[in-house]
Parts: C-alpha cells; structure tokens; sequence
C-alpha cells in the first residue's frame, strides 16, 4: 500500500490554505494527520489513500456523495473503524506526530484525544443528564477534582445549560432529539478531547436545534481541532475553515479536493466538486 | 380553552378503530389462539386433578400439612387412612426446596453471568462456537447423570470446600453444624443444581447481553471506555432485568428438579437449615421417593405435596416478575 501512501498535492493545499487562515484564530501546535488511509469491508476496497492533515482550532468539513466513504474514514480517525468485524485499515493517521495505529498504543488514550458525536443521539438511557455529560470520566477511569464545575462548563460550551440547569438528573432520554444531542456534545466535552469528529450531527434534527449545534461548534473551535461530515452545503459554509470534497467513482472513494470552504464553494478546481457543491449531481 | 367552554358538542367521542381482517389473518389468529390457550388449559387440567386428588389430605391436616414435618401414614384394617393417627406435612421439604434451590441460584447466577460476558465480548470466533455448543449440550443432559455425576465425582470433592466452608465461615448459622456428617447435603445439592441451570441463565444472559444497542457500545468506547468499563456502564444496565429472569427460570427449574437431588440428597423428615449437614429434602425428590410403595391414601397426599410445590413455584414467579418489572425500565 506504500505506493499510495500520500498524495502531495492534496497536502500542499492545505499547507497554502493554512496560510489564509483568518487571523485570531489560534494553533495550539498540535495535529491530526490521515496519511495515505485506505480501508476495506470484508476485503471490499472502499477509501483509496486519503491523505489530509487537520490543524487546531479549525472546522474542517468532508463532504460527498452518499456512500463515499466519508465515515469511514473519519472512524479510522479515532480507530472505530476496527470494531466492524472484517474491517481493514493501511496508512497511517498521526496525532501529535505518532502513529495510532502503532503497536503498543492504548486506544483508549487515542479516543479520549480524538472524541466523537455520531449521527444518531445515543445519550445512555440508565444515566441521568448529569451523568451522562460525566460517563466518560468514569469510563476511562479519569479524575476530576470538580465535578459540577465541569459539569456546567460543558453543558454551557454545548449551548445546552440553560436548558437543563434545572433538571440535570432528569433522564437524558426525557430531552428531546436536538437537546440530546448536544448533551451527546457535552459529554465528549467532558474527556477534553484535542480533536472532535462529528458524523452528520445535525441529520436528524429540526433547523433550530442545527443552529444552536453549529454556534456550538464556532465556539468550540477556538481551543479545539473539528472534523465535521455533512451533506448541508449551507451548513459545511458557514462552520468550517476547509472543506475536503470526497468522491467514488463506483469503485473505492478517494478525495478529489481540500481547500478553503470559499474558495472550494466559489471557484473549486475540479469541474466535479463544482457540479457537486453546485448541485448538478450527488 | 374557551372553545371546549362553549361548544362541548361539538367534540366527538373517540371512534373506535376495527379493521377486517382478511381470511388467512382469521384462520392464523384461530390456530395461534388455541396454540396459546392449549398449553394454559393443559396446565389448568393439571392444576385441578393435583386439587381434587390432594383435597382430603389438605382437608384432613390443615395448615399442618405445610408447617408438620411428620410423615407417618397409619391404616385401618380395609386399607383407608386413619387420619386420626396419620400426620403428613412437608416443612422440612418445602424448607429443603427453597434451601436447594436458593444454593444453585447463588453459585449458578455469577458464573452463567461472567460466562456470558466472556463469550458476548472477549471469547475468540472459534473458542465462542465451541463454547456454545457444549453449553447447550449441556442443558440437554439427563438429570440423572448430574446426579450420578454429583454422587461420585463431586460428592468426595465437595466435602473439601463445605470443611472449608464450615471452617472459615461456622459461626454463620448456615455453615454451622453439630455432627459431621458432611455427605449428601443439601450443600452439595445445590451444587449439583447449579451446574445443571448454569446451561439456561447463561443461554439467556448471552442472548439478552447480544442485543445491547450497538449505538451505545460505541459511545463509550469514543469516549475512552475500557472494555470492562463500557460493560459496567451499558451492558449490565441494558441486560439486568433479562439476567434477573434467567435467574428466575433457573430458580424454577432447581426447585422443580427431582431426580439428580434424589440422587444426592439424603431425605430426612426434619427441618434442616444447616445446609452443610447430611440431611435435607425437596418436595419433588420426595414425591419420587415416596410414589413407588405408597398406598391410595398416601398417593393422595404425595398430590397434594404436588400442588403445594405448584403454588409455591407460581409465587416464586410472580415475585420474580414483579422483580424483572422493577428492574426493566432502567437502562433499556
Ligand atoms: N459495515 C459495513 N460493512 C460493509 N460495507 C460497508 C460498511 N459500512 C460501509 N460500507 C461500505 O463502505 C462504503 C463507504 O461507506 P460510508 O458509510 O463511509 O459512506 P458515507 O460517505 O459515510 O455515506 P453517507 O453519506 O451515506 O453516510 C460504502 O460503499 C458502503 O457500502
Ligand atoms: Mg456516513
């Protein structure tokens, strides 16, 4: 698979794009990097060498085609990708410069760094709000010295405090849909996670509630790195910094173009990410 | 508000929803119907020949029957029982059954439990198959070769660890025991028992343990659980009442179990809670052992033994469905 392993150009890109990053926002020296990622189901080859690097305190969107594979590879980012029996992964993803997938790596560790909210809310039903936006200190086993400050720092980074500050040990399924998938945010939150990947978090939920979760991500991404997949091409313009376009042609999906969501939205290179984000297909 | 003040007319009462069903519904229903009422008709049937044959005793000795532990049959000449003479009560069996039973539960109970999460989430494919195969052979095998089984390989065996258990643990009144005599136990029973339910609850909290939201698995591990600590915090949730009503079933099953504790036990007429001591008893392995040499009266009375245990395994359900009932909403 080395032969594949990186593609330069595609590298070189966000490399210029960082550049133009607009001013204030702050690196805090710290990475994500997927280098040459491929991934298969059952030997079926499904990414085809996907090499893109995330900096700190930028929204990245991946946005594609349905069935491109753009969950796929963000959970090799965070190694759930290997939990699907007959999944198979090459290519390297680096956090701060080492290989997660390396030997000897605790993969708990690598989750608790790279967090994740998925598609569907899945808050735990025997966990009361409270609770829920604290599991995951006692699923890692992890020691905090506060706890209801904690509590209410990522409640209030989730835009969910005002809502439930007076009902935290309600059950977190008594919150409705939107609710609860901020309070699935919150949690992440909670493990202090460098990098946070989102998998359509907003696919099931009202406007209201996709505006309040993108205000959330804005503010989240100051101290933190975002990977966001959404088929909202409204929604991946105004939260993210970049945008990686991602594309199969029946075979394996590869990714055809990362840019500065305006400049991917206003004059993309390829005529293909064009008819996409212009909504002459996919 | 003030719509419902002035026109209550015109609020409808609820319709009520019919649909027609077609043919091949109606002859469907009909077969699943009797399918479902056949077994409770069956059990009723039983229900009422253990009532009428067992009336007369349960008549004769009152409440006597279930707090005596005497069992003396005395006759008169023509055959009939002379019931002014004739004590039947089966205290010491009832007591004997819970004891037992209760046994098995408790060391049954744990290991079906880890055995299950092992196999749910840590056994390799191959080691997982196999597992299970024997596992349900297992709950194929007669009873009277856990019995036998019982009788000579764990019999030597087990009066280690009930010397062990007296040893360390005498001074609970359970463990206590004024003359050792540590075979046939009720001990050793329930160890017998055990094993032999350890097959169903672990069949059970297997299957309920697999139908954990994947969804929900994923999220604790994304958020840097350790495997223990992701089942801590949503498998064992997810499938506690489910494991409660293996546990009950199991229960069931040990209470009911005849032959593998006639084997064991020895069935002494006296109230024993020392279960580490050579004597004890169970209503069914009572009913074997009394069934072959008993007279019409006696048999009478081994009916009425039988519905008692009946009614004692239907409260023992209930309150285990109360329990499961309980338990459910959390966590599902
Ligand atoms: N569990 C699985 N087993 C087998 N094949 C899978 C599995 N999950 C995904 N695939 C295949 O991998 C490819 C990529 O799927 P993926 O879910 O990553 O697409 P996606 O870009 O996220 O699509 P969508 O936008 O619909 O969510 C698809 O061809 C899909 O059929
Ligand atoms: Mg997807």
């Amino acid at each position: 698979m080395d032969k594949t392993a990186t593609k330069p150009s595609s590298l070189s890109d966000v490399a210029a794009a960082k550049q133009k990053k607009s001013p204030g926002a702050q690196s805090l020296g710290v990475g994500l990097e997927a280098r040459g990622v491929h991934a298969w189901f059952s030997g079926k080859h499904v990414l085809d060498g996907i090499s893109l690097d995330f900096w700190s305190g930028t929204v990245t969107a991946l946005i594609g085609p349905s069935g491109c594979g753009k969950s796929t590879f963000i959970r090799t980012l965070n190694r759930m990708h290997e939990f699907i029996p007959g999944a198979q992964m090459a290519g390297e993803v680096l956090l701060d410069g080492k290989d997660i997938y390396e030997s000897g790596t605790d993969v708990t560790k690598i989750r608790l760094k790279v967090g994740m909210v998925f598609q569907k809310p899945n808050p735990f039903p025997s966990m009361s709000i409270a609770e829920n936006v604290l599991s995951g200190l006692k699923l890692a086993e992890l020691k905090v010295a506060d706890k209801d400050a904690l509590l209410e720092d990522c409640l209030e980074r989730a835009g969910l405090w005002s809502e439930v500050k007076d009902r935290l040990n309600a059950h977190g399924g008594s919150l409705s849909g939107g609710q609860q998938q901020r309070l699935c945010i919150a949690r992440s939150l909670a493990v202090k996670p460098q990098v946070l990947l989102m998998d359509e978090p907003c696919s099931a939920l009202d406007p209201g509630s996709t505006l309040k979760i993108e205000e959330t991500i804005s503010h989240l991404s100051s101290s933190m790195t975002i990977i966001i997949v959404t088929h909202n091409m409204q929604q991946a313009a105004r939260v993210s910094d970049y945008t990686a376009f991602f594309l199969s042609d029946g075979g394996p999906g590869s990714m055809i173009e990362v840019g500065p969501t305006s400049e991917i939205f206003s004059r993309p290179r390829d005529t293909r990410t064009e008819n996409y984000v212009t909504g002459r297909f996919g | 508000m003030t719509l419902l003040e002035n026109k209550p007319a015109d609020i409808p009462a609820p319709r009520e929803i019919t649909t027609k069903p077609r043919v091949s519904d109606k002859i469907f229903r009909g077969v699943v119907t009797a399918g479902g009422l056949s077994s409770l008709v069956i059990l009723g049937f039983i229900l009422i020949f253990l009532a009428y044959q067992g009336y007369d005793v349960l008549k004769a000795q009152g409440f006597g029957f279930i707090t005596g532990s005497a069992w003396n049959v005395f006759t008169d000449e023509s055959g009939n029982i002379d019931y002014t003479q004739t004590k039947f009560g089966i205290a010491a069996m009832l007591i004997g059954t819970i004891l037992c039973a209760t046994i098995a539960v408790v060391i049954a109970v744990p290991i079906s439990v880890l055995t299950a999460l092992y196999l749910s989430f840590y056994a390799p494919a191959t080691v997982k198959k196999f597992m299970i195969a024997i596992i349900d052979l297992m709950a194929a095998f007669p009873s009277v070769l856990f019995g036998i089984w019982g009788f000579f390989v764990l019999m030597p065996s087990a009066e280690y660890w009930a010397k062990l258990l007296h040893k360390y643990l005498g001074f609970l009144p359970f463990f206590d025991m004024q003359v050792p005599v540590y075979t046939r136990s009720p001990f050793i029973a329930g160890v017998v028992l055990a094993i032999m339910i350890i097959p169903i609850v672990t069949s059970i909290s297997r299957e309920i343990f697999g139908q954990t939201p994947l969804d929900r698995i994923q999220a604790a591990y994304a958020l840097g659980a350790t495997r223990w600590s992701m089942i801590k915090a949503v498998v064992i949730p997810y499938g506690r009442s489910g494991v409660v009503g293996g546990a009950m079933l199991g229960l069931g099953r040990a209470m009911g179990e005849t032959v593998a504790v006639y084997t064991v036990l020895n069935i002494v007429y006296q109230i024993n809670w020392q279960v580490l001591l050579g004597a004890g008893g169970n209503v069914a392995s009572m009913i074997l052992l009394k069934f072959g040499e008993a007279g019409t009266g006696e048999i009478k009375a081994l009916m009425a033994a039988g519905l008692v245990l009946f009614l004692l395994t239907l409260v023992v359900n209930s309150i285990a469905d109360l329990i499961v009932k309980s338990t459910g909403a959390k966590g599902r």
